[in-house]
């Protein structure tokens, strides 16, 4: 014990944790107030605002969920090269060759279970009635965070460039060439003409910008990686901040009034 | 395509483990019970059941054709011919409604206990079936299963609290949540719930990443189409409801109306009441508004497309062989033709040979007057009618704008289960068909 207690007592430990163990009432109460990872909570909370029953963890099991895709997708970004050349390539060896080949599982079933515990902790907050005043547009949020992850899992989708991936992603996107007007099969594109040429072709359509091309090529992979990896996780990661900012602006977990 | 022991050999070491959990699920609950007072009889109900899940699982293990657990051939070849997307999605629905009608009685433990158990052992029994593993087992269907079973727990957990609640406002008497306000430190109280959680979801992910390989199929080829081709299994719903509307509508049209229509939600639901506790009867219409989509108009459709839909995207029974040369007969018919040609006897309405685009758009729309009548009266009659009538209380509580929103969502929700019934019941294709400038409807 006596070197626990130098540790605690060096000038190191105390700089980082501005109090002691959170062992007693007070230091249990700082804790929550002085530490950055837990300033998100409150300091003390109702019962069933806690309760395994009430709030199925699953609004946290999502996070902790997006915590582990983002830690084992960047691992996969020193590995995976987003190129018709590489990208199959890359994948087949962190099956067959790879050290730690099995973070890719870990992230695909990540992305699977992540979706269903979105679906999940929307559920709940329907139940629970939680989604009424003065909750309203935190629920906004949660529904473009469900897009969201709808769309990180559907970019993904396509990075292993298999014959599973680029058939989805074909069936997926074609529903944008059917975009009423922006779509070049889609009702009324007919009636956007200039001087009688075409305004919306298959080549500046809805899922021409998707794709970045008229079919699913290698524009598309690198489209799809860039919004996989950077531009949809940087819009989950602002959202999430004011979803969960919200959660304790709008006067923490729901109860009873 | 016929059980063979190359398929018993594979399926059986997982159905051995498979029914030896059941045994000791049931064997745990027994236990508990048993050291409860008064519980002797369901604790003697779980150890019965656990024996004869060790039978089943020494009998699977066996791994002979005739000894592996199986639903018999003829019940299976019934089921096959029974199913259909009418009969699959009125039965779903009609056993939610029995669920939800039931549900004081349902939601009972003992009686949930049992569901579960009645679950798992189908599931098992089909499981010994080849056509019916070989869709179940792909890696990408296994979270679905898993998906089918979290949202029958959950639905059950949140249903019994509501019947609780429910029962306790019909007395007066506070909700549990009012009740359980005392007020806990965060510390340790929540972060070692999340700590666990933590944990136990991380150990989860491990097991399921250890024992499931990702799929990968072949390298992608742009000339090779599968057969079926699918999107992603949280978009099989949309790609079900193309069986119905054209793209614009189910995969661009519906699907932003959805996501719209969440957003709207808490506008729209002026009902104060149960806000923070789970409860049914104070909020009826939100909670099978809601259900209703969620569960019939999404996650069945889901299961549809993911376990029932093969090539072509021809319906499959759940133990039949997925052939691409299955041939469905396709006699659907538009509207106009219905109207003109078979009501009335007419050929459809043709702007005669070199007529103005003006004079042409004249007998686009008389052609398709029955469709358009139609439709117009749907989104634009019926919401003022139903205003003054059924929900007149809702009108005057959101007043106008809020009113039409709220209204035109549901009957924009509700076209696809009457275009569903349409075409099971009429061969309907069509209300409007204008393919001169590709809308179809």
């Amino acid at each position: 014990m006596a070197i626990g207690e130098t540790i605690r007592n060096s000038q190191i430990w105390k700089s980082i944790f501005r109090h002691p163990m959170p062992l007693d009432r007070r230091n249990r109460i700082v804790v929550m107030l002085t530490n950055f990872f837990l300033h998100l909570h409150p300091v003390s909370i109702k019962k069933q605002g806690i309760a395994l029953s009430f709030t199925w963890c699953m609004g946290g099991v999502t996070f902790f969920l997006f915590l582990v895709e983002t830690v084992t997708g960047v691992l996969l970004m020193f590995y995976y090269r987003p190129t018709l050349e590489w990208a199959y390539n890359d994948i087949l060896a962190l099956r067959d060759v790879t050290s730690l080949g099995i973070l890719r599982e870990l992230h695909r079933w990540g992305a699977h279970a992540m979706v269903i515990t979105t679906w999940l902790h929307m559920y709940r907050v329907f139940l629970t009635g939680s989604y009424k005043p003065p909750r309203e547009f935190n629920w906004v949020i949660g529904v473009i965070l469900l897009l969201l992850t709808l769309l990180l899992s559907f970019t993904g989708y396509l990075l292993p460039w298999d014959q599973l991936a680029i058939w989805a992603i074909t069936v997926g996107s074609n529903m944008a060439r059917a975009t009423p007007f922006l779509g070049y099969e889609g009702p009324g594109q007919q009636l956007l003409t200039v001087g009688g040429i075409d305004m919306i072709t298959d080549a500046s359509d809805a899922r021409f910008g998707l794709l970045g091309a008229r079919f699913v090529g290698e524009e598309t992979l690198n489209r799809f990686y860039v919004l996989h990896c950077i531009a949809i996780p940087l819009a989950v990661a602002l959202l999430l901040a004011i979803h969960f900012w919200r959660v304790r602006k709008d006067g923490g977990i729901s109860g009873p009034l | 395509m016929h059980s063979n022991g190359f398929f018993l050999k594979d399926v059986a070491g997982f159905l051995g483990g498979y029914y030896s959990c059941i045994a000791i699920m049931n064997g745990i609950a027994a236990l508990i019970l048993w050291r409860k007072k008064g519980q002797v009889g369901w604790a003697l109900v779980w150890t019965a059941l656990a024996i004869a899940m060790m039978v089943l699982a020494s009998l699977a293990l066996s791994a002979s054709p005739g000894m592996v657990p199986a639903l018999p051939a003829s019940v299976r070849s019934l089921v096959n011919r029974l199913s259909g997307p009418m009969i699959y999605t009125l039965g779903t629905f009609a056993l939610l409604a029995v669920l939800f009608v039931f549900r004081s009685f349902f939601v009972k433990p003992m009686v949930a206990w049992g569901i579960l158990n009645a679950m798992l052992v189908l599931m098992g029994l089909s499981m010994a079936d080849e056509n019916f593993a070989a869709i179940v087992m792909k890696p990408d269907n296994v979270p679905i299963v898993g998906l089918v079973f979290l949202l029958a727990f959950f639905t059950w957990l949140a249903t019994k609290q509501a019947v609780v609640n429910d029962d306790r406002i019909a007395r007066g008497l506070p909700t549990v949540e009012k009740e359980n306000d005392e007020k806990v430190l965060v510390w340790p109280d929540l972060v070692y719930t999340e700590l666990i959680c933590m944990v136990a979801v991380m150990a989860f992910l491990l097991v399921w990443a250890i024992f499931l390989p990702a799929p990968l199929e072949e390298p992608a080829s742009s000339v090779k189409t599968p057969n079926p081709s699918k999107a992603p299994w949280y978009f099989l719903g949309l790609q079900e409801m193309l069986v119905y509307f054209d793209p614009w509508y189910a995969g661009v049209v519906l699907p932003s109306l959805v996501v719209f229509g969440l957003m709207a939600m808490p506008y729209l639901d002026f009902n104060k009441k149960g806000n923070g506790y789970y409860s049914i009867e104070e909020r009826k219409f939100s909670y099978l508004t809601y259900q209703f989509g969620f569960f019939v108009l999404w996650i069945t459709l889901i299961i549809l497309g993911t376990f029932l839909r093969g090539p072509n995207w021809n319906f499959f029974g759940p133990f039949e062989y997925w052939t691409p040369y299955k041939v469905e007969v396709l006699n659907n018919v538009d509207l106009p033709q219905m109207f003109w040609v078979n009501l009335l006897d007419q050929p459809l309405p043709k702007a005669p040979a070199g007529a103005s685009g003006l004079v042409q758009a004249g007998y686009v729309l008389l052609r398709e007057a029955p469709g358009l009548l139609v439709m117009g009266a749907y989104l634009l009659l019926l919401p003022p009618l139903l205003a003054v009538t059924v929900f007149r209380g809702f009108f005057a509580k959101l007043g106008l704008v809020r009113y039409m929103v709220m209204a035109n969502l549901m009957l924009l929700m509700l076209t696809l289960p009457i275009k569903m019934i349409l075409r099971w019941t009429l061969n309907l294709k069509y209300i409007i068909s204008i393919p001169e400038i590709s809308l179809n409807f």
